[in-house]
């Protein structure tokens, strides 16, 4: 799958111990009578950052975001932005902003009153409040619609009134609730590069919640994947994707094979783990917590396996190397999947860019073929 | 569709149901005869004679000054009843307050009209308020009914109204009591003011329930026009109904002209947002 | 100062909400609605109790004095029944005492008297079949308007309407002229030969049906236009894509699924009808036994207060059942509403 990858221009002070988180969960639950939202969630964010919640429906990032909005309050624990508790403290009272998913456009005023709605609950001058409309209706290039009301737009355009007006206030924190969901596919991707450019731009810390994985790798420093209202794994995009903690985490971003097996080898450099469901021994070249006999996963993705007619060169010792039938081929355009039958049942999933035209398919469907992938493809997982 | 012959069939006999009595009524409205079913020639003397009816138009300003009021303190205790049932969740009581807002809508009005004359007299016994029945009883009792066609139809706006408007406002920075007034009243308006116009009718209709509250002095239309068709059919009640379809048709009228060009305007700028992109 | 904050949260032991820190941001008019909270007076309460209070007073406390006067004794008296409540001296202690006496008398009466009993029955049977004439008219009208053209559907809709904001006084009143003797019908009747023209159809039972069917008429059509509008047309498409023949389609798809709006419907007319006297006063004849004219007469002509209470309490246990059964089948589309 694409992954693009952010500029590596700025610090990154989720590693450096001495960062004073901004925005800080502290051991928050939410329960919504016996339904637990929020598990004991805690959670840094840093100053800049553009933190994304990625889960599925109901795993609480929603929740998380409207508690963080004020919306919601916690059942227990504490949310502190900026270094202030949050507790007890209503929505128009932080220096929180936050764009709906719905966009939440008031229908009965024009482009310009929505956005300078904010400003006017603060009893900013007049004359300030025109500037710094006019200011941010330029920057997402809605100058010249300023007068008209929310449905005569697009739904990219009142997109990008609902991020202005969100914005005008200059909020220590922006909170985005699906911000892309309701545009269609292209809009989508030209959109995401926007934000990433005018949340650099401001300097703003934002968090997103989303449920497309692509979305939140695309534009995240940082992304907490969510399931079940607990927080499964923080990490950087690549971070999740290439070294994800669990099988949950390893399944919901992108595809990815996954290979029953026994720890026969555990040394701090590699293991080794004999596995029925792959037909071949696995090396992984970096150590587990794991001890010798214990039941493990190992995951490997799609697009980090090799397949071929001929024996691959390194075959020689049996290990990542594995045989299997052609069953299903998907022709994408700039990529074909090809869904391989090992000799124990289990069907693999690969993924091979198409360098040559279609009309020299170098595999077709019922070729006996290898799989074979490198020592650093796979990723050990114990749940 | 060769099923649309019945239908269409049903349709047609369903609305003459409904609207040839109304016509046969405007109809001998202008009969000159005093007998309502023979053709008396056309006359307009019956508009004249409705005209110096003293006690009748008495009557009918009396019932558009209770309307009027009453309709006004429905809307605000409709609103407010319907804004609680939907946006503030659970509270206690919620129950039996929910039972309290409906159940007016489906209650006989002889036994609303009886318990409220029971409930003012017992209130006149024990603190001497509201002395004697009038205009006040009247207007208590049908502000009580109608308050619940109100909040009834404010419930339903409410829910269809997406949350996070008020959310986002809130969000912007403004207090809940703001939020109501600058963002939900405008945008629920059109319901508050169909809510008004049905408290409004409701009342100018309402007989049996004013019968039993009213007293002396404060006989409304619907008594009046009551007591006169009970011995018979009359001209000038024809004429009268005629005056007041006419008026109703008139304003329905103008209202489904208004609601169309907005659908036209909005449709337009729909268009426009399309092309504009 | 950030530093400090986290410490005092990490301190946290109770689950409770720690009270606001000194230096949380104040907006404008806080302190006034800080102070508010304090004596437990949020607009949020406001806006509760002043409805709720409004319908306490007018609406359920009404009843429980009707319910209590219904135990009464009806006296020549301003008002005309014993005392709700009585402070009585006694003589032994020198002391008041509250002394409640009720009787049984009116629903005595009740059972006593076949008036009421036959009044109910026929109340429930004239309600019954009206409603029943409600349906067969308007189930086709709701139908063939939620087919029509979309743009059509709302000036039929309209025109449905339409009436009911026309005086109902009114319109039971036209029918007067159409069903006296000499009226209308009977003079159209007369031409054709069929009966001489003394023939009448008001005071009659007849005439209540045609009178009741026609002023509830709306309230069914109402409901069942919005459940049959709102049902999804690829469910009939599938019907026939699925070789369903469009009659059956209609019986095994489009009205089973549109039974909460017949049910919605049929308590809209039932549920007024049974209690209605304008109608059976105007238009049916003096042995029209309807509950409501008879609570009347009891009221306004006996001025016999107890009975008429009697009276109103037994029609309100008759009508509980489909009260509760109309709230609801409405919570329940209420709900499905919000869910949409």
């Amino acid at each position: 799958m694409a992954q693009p990858i952010r500029k590596p221009t700025r610090l990154e002070p989720w590693q450096d111990p001495d960062a004073v988180p901004y925005v800080r969960i502290d051991k928050v639950t939410k329960r919504f009578g016996d339904f637990v939202a929020v598990d004991d969630v805690s959670l840094n964010i840093y100053r800049g950052e553009f933190f994304a919640l990625l889960g599925g429906s109901g795993s609480g990032k929603t929740t998380l975001l409207r508690m963080l909005a004020g919306f919601e309050t916690p059942s227990e624990g504490r949310i502190f932005i900026d270094g202030v508790d949050m507790s007890g403290i209503p929505p128009y009272e932080r220096p929180v902003n936050m764009m709906f998913q719905s966009y939440a456009l008031f229908p009965h005023m024009s482009v310009e009153q929505n956005v300078a709605f904010g400003l006017k609950q603060d009893g900013v001058p007049r004359a300030e409040i025109r500037e710094r409309v006019a200011e941010m209706l330029d920057m997402v290039q809605l100058g010249r619609f300023a007068k008209r009301r929310p449905h005569q737009l697009s739904g990219g355009q009142r997109q990008r009134v609902a991020l202005a007006r969100s914005l005008v206030k200059r909020p220590k924190l922006l909170l985005l609730d699906e911000p892309l969901g309701a545009l269609d596919r292209r809009l989508r991707e030209r959109t995401q590069f926007e934000l990433v450019n005018i949340q650099e731009k401001l300097g703003v810390t934002f968090v997103v919640v989303t449920h497309d994985q692509e979305e939140a790798m695309t534009m995240s420093t940082r992304i907490a994947v969510m399931n079940q209202g607990y927080i499964q794994q923080v990490g950087t995009p690549s971070e999740i994707y290439e070294y994800p903690n669990s099988k949950f985490v390893a399944e919901f971003i992108g595809s990815v094979n996954m290979f029953e097996g026994r720890v026969v080898e555990d040394e701090p450099d590699h293991v080794l783990v004999r596995s029925e469901e792959a037909g071949c021994d696995l090396y992984i070249n970096h150590g587990v917590p794991a001890p010798l006999g214990t039941q493990v996963w190992v995951a490997v993705r799609p697009e980090k396996i090799a397949l071929s007619k001929e024996p691959p060169p390194a075959a020689a010792d049996g290990r990542n190397v594995t045989r299997g039938v052609v069953r299903e081929i998907a022709y994408l355009g700039d990529m074909s999947i090809y869904l391989v039958e090992l000799a124990g049942g289990k069907t693999v999933r690969v993924t091979m860019p198409n360098v040559t035209r279609r009309t020299e398919l170098p595999v077709t469907w019922e070729d006996e073929v290898y799989l074979s992938w490198r020592p650093f493809a796979g990723v050990v997982l114990n749940q | 569709m060769k099923r649309f012959g019945f239908l269409a069939w049903a349709l047609w006999f369903g609305y003459a149901f409904l609207y040839v009595p109304i016509g046969l009524l405007i109809l001998y409205s202008f009969n000159d005869s005093r007998l309502v079913t023979v053709w008396g020639g056309f006359s307009t003397r019956w508009y004249g004679e409705l005209m110096r009816n003293d006690q009748l138009i008495d009557a009918a300003l009396l019932s558009l000054r209770i309307a009027a009021s009453s309709a006004t303190f429905a809307v605000v205790l409709g609103t407010m009843a319907g804004l609680a049932m939907v946006r503030f969740g659970r509270f206690r009581g919620r129950t039996l307050f929910g039972g309290m807002i409906t159940a007016p809508l489906v209650m006989p009005e002889v036994i609303t009209g009886l318990s409220l004359l029971l409930l003012f007299v017992a209130m006149e016994q024990l603190v001497g308020w509201p002395a004697g029945r009038g205009v006040t009883t009247i207007t208590i009792a049908h502000t009580t009914f109608s308050m619940a066609y109100v909040a009834v139809i404010v419930q339903s706006r409410l829910v269809s109204l997406d949350e996070s408007l008020e959310e986002a406002a809130m969000d912007l920075g403004a207090r809940p009591a703001k939020v109501f007034f600058v963002i939900t009243l405008p945008i629920i308006a059109p319901a508050i003011v169909s809510g008004w116009l049905l408290a409004f009718t409701l009342s100018l209709d309402d007989l049996v329930i004013a019968s039993f509250v009213s007293g002396p002095g404060s006989t409304t239309l619907p008594m009046v026009i009551f007591s006169s068709v009970k011995f018979g059919v009359s001209p000038q009640i024809n004429a009268l109904a005629t005056i007041i379809v006419l008026v109703v048709a008139t304003g329905i009228f103008i209202a489904s002209l208004l609601m169309a060009r907005q659908e036209k305007q909005r449709q337009r700028d729909e268009q426009m947002a399309l092309q504009g992109g | 100062m950030s530093r400090e904050g986290f410490a005092a949260g990490d301190d946290r032991t109770s689950a409770g909400p720690p009270a606001a820190p000194a230096d949380a941001p104040t907006g404008r008019g806080s302190a006034v609605a800080a102070v508010l909270r304090r004596v437990g007076l949020s607009g949020r309460r406001v806006v509760v109790a002043v409805p709720y209070l409004w319908l306490l007073l007018f609406f359920l406390i009404p009843f429980l004095i009707v319910f209590r006067i219904s135990f009464s004794e009806a006296l020549i008296a301003q008002p005309p029944y014993s005392a709700l409540l009585e402070w009585l001296e006694d003589p032994d202690f020198g002391e008041l005492k509250l002394q409640i006496t009720l009787t049984l008398t009116s629903y005595l009466r009740l059972f006593d008297d076949s008036l009421y009993i036959v009044a109910y029955l026929s109340s429930v049977k004239m309600a019954f079949i009206s409603t029943v004439l409600c349906l067969l008219i308007g189930y086709p009208m709701a139908y063939a308007i939620a087919q029509a053209r979309p743009s059509l559907r709302g000036p039929l809709m309209m025109l449905v309407v339409l009436p009911f904001w026309t005086s109902f006084l009114i319109r039971v009143y036209a029918w007067i002229g159409i069903l006296k003797a000499n009226g209308i019908v009977s003079n159209a009747l007369a031409a054709l030969g069929l009966v001489d023209e003394h023939f009448e159809i008001l005071y009659s039972d007849i005439a209540v049906y045609i009178g009741i069917t026609y002023t509830y008429l709306p309230f069914m059509i109402l409901p069942l236009y919005a459940t049959l509008e709102r049902m999804d047309r690829s469910l009939l498409e599938a019907a026939a894509d699925l070789g369903c023949r469009p009659w059956k389609a209609f019986l095994t798809v489009t009205l089973p699924l549109s039974v909460p709006g017949i049910i919605a419907g049929s308590l809209l007319v039932f549920i007024p009808a049974v209690g209605e006297f304008v109608i059976p006063e105007l238009l049916g004849g003096p042995d029209t036994l309807m509950i409501g004219r008879v609570l009347w007469n009891e009221f306004f002509a006996n001025r016999d207060w107890p009975v008429a209470s009697a009276v109103a309490i037994a029609l309100l246990m008759f009508l509980v059942v489909p009260i509760m059964v109309f709230q609801y089948v409405q919570g329940r589309q209420q709900d499905a509403e919000a869910r949409r």
